[in-house]
């Protein structure tokens, strides 16, 4: 019934603004004005509108400015973040002084400096002194906004110190999941083919190949089994013969990377990257030291998402197929901006920040920063749950062919050693 | 419209003298002021498209999970279950809704429209160079459009990766469904877009450079004329690149390339696609990308150029100045597009480079600004509908070209990137400014293009209620952003820490729902004065460029004589010693005249 109201109400407005504007046509062609003779009258409203509108503008802003103020983010909790507000009110403040007066202007002579018969405009065709005056102003107030800006753009991006704390944050539709390099202090080689249910970064050891091998041969003979013996339609066929083959590529690829793992496990022993991944720490908690470096490997598994932390004033893509890095120091810890927001249930989010699916709007993983003490007996704890048993010292070399085929073919392998990258 | 066009021929010099057919005369045309219409007709209906995908999208926004009849009767109960929209449906409706405004609405309607419209009027020639490539241009368009919503129906939905179509989301239906069919026919639909702005783009130059009338100079052409000029010169050379990432992306898709993609693991699946990169995309895409942002401001720019000087009854201010920044603009938006991908892990030193070069163009830009203040100031102002969003624009362009600054700050980038605050921005002075551009350019020329008068009097009120919207949609949004909440987002409920600003959204939908409500009135008045609007004299706003000396009804070769000769520059206006406030650029110069 309220719907069958308001579609009357509506209909009727219409009616109404089309009469409205049937009876003025009418009235001014009885009184023979025509529609591009602005009257005297038109021409003060908008002007007076002008006037008007530069206070509802500005007292606009003010309001939300006002009314807001206490709703944005609370202060940064890093140490870059800091200096990236800083930047932030500088640059404010610049635009605000602009926004200011260019607005006040613009309205200010829109409103004046309305039409009159008696009166002709000033004729002022150009003046290169003004030109020349507003062309180095904004040059220099750029050159200013400029050098800020890069100074700090060279910081933040600068590598991050040696003994940074190592976390990688891997991606994709819709959650994240964290990684820490465990005992060794080094997180493991990883390629996206050994991904399954109980690798779910796809972390390369002797193991984890392994695993993978047996499973795609069962999946291929199932496959197989079914296309042999049951009765198909030709498109199911297909589609299972496409499967197939799919599988059948992934597991001479994954052979390929098996021989390339052996050789690099018989050249450098307990050093190569693959040997690494065992100890490594899979785990859908990010916790975080304060006043440490951190440096954030950021990966994806199937499309672009961006790690984005504000409270921490970072961000960064998520890319399938390379990896990305961001350097940070958290200055605050969870605890301490409970109390600065003077909330309980304060959290840090890490959110995802790139359209990435229907689900997008709630790929999210708080974050836990707490002081080095704190940190260190969480990782101690999760560290009693790495990725596999701690593989035993490596076993003899395995006697691998390498001929040049061999080679081709592993250099289109693609990931093959994400362990060290080398941002 | 009534234009017996035959015989106002017969008047003519010009020999063809023939009955049109409704076909040749409406449909397939050739000639530009018909074929201007045809893209002006096209982009109001798909703008509408737009303007209602929007209000869905927006209801979903401030009141997340409530049903709505006015959504479920848009999307049934496969998109809407309830009246509630469907996610994957909300990310199809952002998508489907930048790629029309930006691309249909902004780019062909407003370009296609005044291009055709004011290049042969303003620069007296007869009509395009060629009529034939033209009126091609505007079908492809027409098919282009078509093709884009054909895609709104096929089953997964219309392409939902965003306007942007980042790849391996656009390219993996197992990532959103709307990546299949619907990206096939995005794909196809911006094909025949590209090929249409291309045709339509050597058109405008190759009229420009070779058909102006005698005594029209380069330097003595209107802003418009040099606005659609270096538009057109932009498009010519940016557009191809985007051809190319477009096919780049369907052999992705359809043949099994990797240009994008690698590394994928998706749907239990380890994918075959290998060594390509999703970077790669972004930079082929930007490259189009950022220019096209300035295909979608420069007309404006020109318009209003134009009708401020025209309604300030004043020369335009440093108009050597104005063409300068015009060519500033151009040039340098080739050279800023790595700013959209600051955090894509892009080489930091990359990226310094690409702050210096994007905040370069502040300086042409605050140049403008400059100038157009300078023509108010101390002006004789008649505020028609045209002064007004002309006006409009200026100030829309302030309020977003300064947030510009922050966004092409690298470092403040690392904050605010993909946040509501970029939305904020690209609306406010994209969005905004472009579509006031082409109200003014309607309102003013719409005498031009029909005969007709417009109402004024629904002119100031679609003005005014637009005007306050604009900013009551917009400016809101910055703090959302600033708050740190993500756009394409189908609802914030999932987060508390946005609690404190989604009543935001509230008030953002209401203006939103009043904007919209605002366009009817622009839409009945259009095509009501169109039929039965007062019938318009030939030089309604005493201007002086040449399209205001071709007769009121409409004929082909636009002057019943010989061409105009042209003595003088289009801004004369007040200029002393002149009887008049407004001197045609066909008077020519008294003896000891200077030029200007």
């Amino acid at each position: 019934m309220t719907k069958l109201l308001i579609l009357i109400v509506v209909v009727l407005g219409i009616l109404a603004v089309a009469q409205l504007a049937r009876v003025y046509e009418l009235t001014s062609r009885l009184r023979n004005k025509r529609e591009e003779e602005i009257s005297a009258g038109d021409n003060r409203f908008n002007a007076r509108m002008m006037w008007a509108f530069l206070v509802v503008y500005f007292g606009f802003f003010l309001w939300l400015c006002v009314e807001y103020k206490d709703k944005m983010l609370p202060v940064a909790a890093s140490a870059h973040g800091v200096e990236l507000d800083w930047l932030m009110d500088f640059n404010w403040l610049i635009l605000f002084i602009v926004f200011v007066i260019t607005n006040v202007l613009l309205f200010w002579f829109a409103g004046k400096y309305v039409y009159s018969k008696d009166r002709r405009a000033y004729w002022l065709p150009h003046n290169n002194k003004l030109e020349l005056a507003w062309t180095i102003a904004p040059a220099s107030v750029l050159a200013v906004i400029i050098i800020y800006g890069l100074t700090s753009w060279a910081k933040i991006t600068s590598p991050a110190s040696p003994d940074a704390v190592v976390v990688e944050l891997y991606a994709r539709q819709f959650d994240w999941t964290a990684r820490y390099p465990g005992g060794d202090g080094s997180l493991g080689a990883t390629d996206f083919r050994l991904i399954n249910g109980t690798n779910a970064l796809g972390i390369v050891t002797r193991e984890s190949v392994a695993t993978r091998l047996a499973e795609l041969d069962a999946e291929i003979a199932k496959v197989d089994s079914t296309l042999a013996n049951a009765i198909l339609a030709d498109t199911k066929r297909e589609e299972l013969n496409d499967q197939v083959g799919l599988m059948r590529r992934n597991k001479q690829r994954i052979i390929n990377l098996r021989t390339i793992m052996e050789q690099d496990i018989a050249e450098k022993g307990v050093a190569s990257t693959y040997m690494h991944g065992a100890d490594d720490v899979v785990i859908k908690e990010f916790h975080l030291p304060v006043h440490q470096e951190v440096k954030v490997l950021i990966r994806s598994q199937d499309v672009i998402h961006s790690a984005y932390l504000p409270h921490l004033r970072a961000q960064m893509n998520a890319v399938p197929g390379m990896t990305t890095t961001i350097k940070m120091t958290p200055t605050i810890t969870t605890d301490s901006m409970r109390l600065i927001t003077k909330n309980e249930a304060f959290d840090f989010i890490l959110l995802c920040n790139k359209i990435c699916g229907a689900s997008h709007y709630n790929m999210q993983m708080p974050l836990v920063v707490t002081d080095a003490a704190t940190h260190e007996s969480w990782y101690a704890e999760a560290m009693k749950k790495p990725f596999q048993t701690p593989a035993a010292p490596p076993a003899p070399p395995v006697a691998v062919p390498l001929d040049s085929a061999a080679t081709a073919v592993a250099a289109t392998v693609g990931t093959v050693a994400q362990a060290q990258p080398t941002h | 419209m009534g234009a017996t066009t035959a015989h106002a021929a017969a008047h003519g010099h010009q020999a063809h003298h023939h009955e049109e057919s409704f076909i040749s005369k409406y449909i397939f045309t050739q000639d530009h002021k018909m074929i201007s219409k045809q893209f002006l007709v096209t982009a109001i209906f798909m703008a509408w498209v737009a303007v209602v995908m929007s209000l869905l999208f927006r209801l979903q926004l401030a009141w997340p999970g409530e049903g709505f009849a006015f959504t479920s009767f848009f999307l049934g109960e496969k998109w809407a279950p309830g009246g509630v929209l469907d996610p994957n449906m909300y990310l199809a409706l952002v998508t489907i809704h930048g790629t029309i405004m930006v691309f249909f609405v902004l780019t062909g309607g407003l370009s296609g429209t005044f291009a055709n419209l004011l290049i042969p009027l303003q620069i007296g020639a007869r009509d395009m160079a060629s009529g034939f490539i033209n009126m091609l241009s505007y079908w492809f368009f027409f098919m282009s459009s078509m093709v884009m919503l054909a895609s709104l129906f096929v089953e997964g939905g219309p392409a939902s990766a965003g306007w942007t179509v980042y790849p391996p989301l656009s390219a993996l239906p197992k990532a959103i469904p709307g990546s299949g069919a619907g990206m096939t026919l995005w794909l196809v639909s911006m094909t025949l877009f590209i090929a249409s702005s291309l045709m339509g783009g050597l058109n405008y130059v190759v009229t420009i450079l070779n058909l102006r009338t005698k005594g029209m100079k380069m330097t003595r052409m209107p802003l418009t004329v040099w606005a659609l000029f270096l538009t057109a010169v932009v498009g010519i050379l940016s557009f191809p690149v985007l051809l190319s990432a477009a096919l780049l992306l369907l052999l992705d898709r359809s043949l099994g390339t990797s240009f994008y993609l690698s590394d994928i693991h998706i749907a239990g699946e380890a994918l075959d696609h290998s060594g390509g990169s999703p970077i790669l995309f972004q930079h082929l895409f930007w490259f189009l990308g950022h220019p096209e942002v300035y295909i979608v401001i420069l007309p404006a720019f020109g318009i209003t150029s134009e009708i401020i000087s025209t309604n300030a009854r004043k020369p335009i201010f440093g108009y050597r100045a104005m063409i300068g920044s015009l060519f500033a603009i151009a040039f340098l938006s080739f050279l800023v597009w790595g700013h959209h991908m600051f955090i894509t892990g892009m080489n930091p030193f990359l990226g310094s480079v690409f702050v210096f070069t994007t905040l370069l163009i502040a300086i042409p830009s605050a140049v403008k600004v400059f100038n157009y203040i300078t023509t108010l100031w101390r002006g004789n102002i008649v505020f028609t509908p045209a002064m007004l969003f002309s006006i409009g624009l200026v100030a829309t362009f302030i309020a977003g070209g300064l947030t510009g600054i922050i966004l092409a700050d690298s470092t403040l980038d690392i904050q605010v990137h993909d946040t509501y605050f970029v939305i904020a921005h690209f609306h406010i002075v994209m969005g905004m400014s472009a579509i006031f551009g082409m109200f003014a350019g309607i309102y003013h020329w719409f005498p031009k293009m029909y005969g007709k008068m417009m109402n004024t009097k629904l002119g100031y009120a679609h003005f005014w209620i637009t005007f306050a919207c604009a900013f009551g949609v917009f400016f809101p949004m910055h703090f959302i952003g600033l708050a740190g909440a993500p756009r394409r987002y189908y609802s914030y409920s999932e987060f508390p820490m946005f609690d404190g600003v989604v009543d935001l959204n509230v008030l953002v939908t209401i203006f939103a729902i009043i904007g919209a409500m605002a366009q009817l009135i622009f839409t009945y008045n259009f095509f009501y004065s169109v039929f039965r609007g007062p019938k318009a004299v030939q030089n309604p706003w005493k201007s002086n460029t040449l399209e205001w000396t071709t007769p009121v009804e409409h004929m082909h070769g636009n002057w019943p004589g010989p061409l105009p000769v042209v003595h003088r520059w289009p801004y004369d206006y007040s200029k002393p010693g002149k009887p008049e406030d407004w001197v045609s650029q066909i008077t020519p110069l008294e003896d000891g005249e200077e030029e200007h």
